[in-house]
């Protein structure tokens, strides 16, 4: 093996003393597992789970100009942005297709952060400052080396990163933030995350992240948390049908096909992809993305055929065991008819075709903290 | 490092092999379980089925990934592991016992003696596996 450049996150030390699996994923160095993927995804629904999620990009946009930099860049209304929340948005092309999924925080009158897929910041860097050159008095700044990222995210959540926080967590609503010391670290404390439970994602200095990710696990302890890899990230997000770049949505799928049309906002003016977007709203959407569970013994994978009376209607995105929800389940494009929850389908898996339907979803029911 | 019986013996995908009378029982071992993570589904030959040496005659799936399990002996099979079905995750807990996957009769006695032996196997896994 030559020696790769794969980047590690400040917790990298961490994770193997820990004894983590380390798998390469987006460019980076990352544990996929610690003690077992059901194990870990278990216990986040039953506890709490730790997700060093410090892979994630963060930019930095600021002066007078980032609104309008943003609002041409992303599809969701960022004038709707008060400082201290946060939106989850969408990065188009022209052609109304994804360069990225991201969430847009307002950080104070003028300034705001996004946070981007890892396997993506180097494309993204290139997309925003390129595409917003003509912006004039929005400057951009990559934070994304010197930010740590960790999700604490499940029913002990808020306990745990309430003893460490120098501030009432409690009273930060979901997509809203704070800063404050966590474990008397700098940290902001955003009420998001990506499992379908209640939680946090706290951004910290690079060279605080370890001292953070210490505290938590030490006050997790006793309230049976236990630091999760990305395989059960996956699982977690899975059973929620949050869409997972490179899998649901890319650069083929366009916005409105792939569910996210509730974050594109027309009304607010001019953005990129706009025009393809209201062109696909106009016409109908060709095919959906929908939340499969299958009827016969298999499991579904990325890229498998979706058949409907023996003829191609659709591929698989994602899909997997579902630990919680004790399914094998998945997500998939369907033509639009077939979209409705109970439609039959069949899932082409090693050339057999296997039963599923359209399932309701989320497979799992959202506890997240409601908006406040 | 991983459970390796001396008793068996291995293909380089990962099986064992255990003679059992005129038969042969066959499974994937501790350190194929291990690399593979939490096994969700496994997919078997039916009775009756023949099975080719170094052929693949199923399928076990982890949360993350698919692995095509190899025989290590031509035969037909005699028996498959139904509990495998409602209880993949056997195959982790007991590699070696209860997540046994098929036991085969074989007709051809000869490849049982070009399977690895436990040193063999042994000196494969502290290489890395492959």
């Amino acid at each position: 093996m030559s020696a790769t450049p794969f980047k590690r996150t400040p917790l990298y030390a961490e994770h193997v003393a820990a004894g983590a699996r380390m798998v390469p994923f987006g460019g980076w160095e990352m544990p996929v597992q610690y003690t077992g993927i059901i194990e870990e995804h278990r216990t986040t629904r039953s506890a709490a789970g730790l997700f060093d999620v410090s892979h994630m990009g963060e930019f930095e946009v600021d002066g007078p100009g980032a609104l309008a930099a943003l609002q041409h860049l992303t599809t969701n209304d960022v004038a709707a942005l008060q400082v201290g929340q946060i939106q989850y948005s969408v990065l188009c092309y022209d052609s109304g297709t994804i360069v990225d999924d991201l969430t847009v925080y307002r950080l104070g009158e003028d300034r705001y952060m996004i946070t981007v897929n890892a396997g993506n910041i180097d494309k993204d860097w290139a997309h925003v400052t390129t595409s917003t050159a003509h912006v004039k008095d929005a400057r951009w700044r990559n934070a994304s080396e010197g930010t740590g990222l960790i999700a604490v995210q499940g029913p002990k959540a808020e306990a745990i990163v309430g003893r460490l926080a120098d501030r009432d967590v409690t009273a930060i609503g979901y997509y809203r933030f704070e800063r404050g010391n966590v474990g008397d670290v700098p940290a902001l404390i955003s009420r998001t995350g990506y499992t379908g439970e209640d939680g946090f994602e706290l951004y910290a200095p690079a060279d605080g992240t370890a001292q953070l990710w210490k505290a938590l696990l030490a006050a997790g302890r006793a309230e049976g948390a236990v630091p999760v890899g990305l395989g059960a990230r996956d699982t977690l997000r899975l059973e929620m049908k949050y869409a997972l770049y490179g899998n649901d949505i890319d650069e083929t799928t366009n916005a409105l096909e792939a569910g996210l049309g509730w974050v594109v906002k027309p009304a607010k003016g001019d953005f990129i992809g706009r025009a393809a977007l209201e062109k696909v709203r106009a016409e109908g959407m060709r095919r959906r993305l929908v939340g499969i569970e299958m009827v016969d013994k298999a499991v579904a994978r990325h890229g498998y055929p979706v058949k409907h009376d023996g003829r191609e209607a659709g591929i698989v995105t994602s899909g997997s065991y579902g630990p919680s929800v004790d399914k094998y389940i998945g997500i998939a494009y369907v033509e639009t008819a077939l979209a409705p929850v109970g439609t039959a389908l069949e899932v082409e898996i090693r050339g057999q075709g296997k039963a599923a339907r359209v399932a309701r979803t989320p497979f799992q029911p959202s506890r997240v903290k409601k908006a406040g | 490092m991983a459970n390796v019986p001396k008793e068996l013996r291995y293909t380089r995908e990962h099986e064992w092999a255990k003679q059992d009378g005129d038969r042969v029982r066959i499974g994937i071992t501790a350190y194929a379980q291990e690399q593979l993570g939490d096994v969700v589904f496994v997919e078997l030959p039916k009775v009756g089925a023949k099975v080719t040496a170094a052929k693949n005659f199923g399928v076990v799936e982890s949360v993350k990934a698919v692995s095509d399990l190899f025989s290590p002996l031509s035969g037909e099979v005699v028996e498959i592991n139904g509990e495998l079905a409602q209880k993949p995750e056997t195959v982790n807990q007991d590699p070696y016992g209860k997540g046994w996957m098929l036991v085969v009769k074989p007709s051809n006695k000869g490849e049982w003696d070009q399977l690895l032996t436990a040193q063999q196997y042994e000196e494969l896994i502290a290489q890395g596996g492959h």
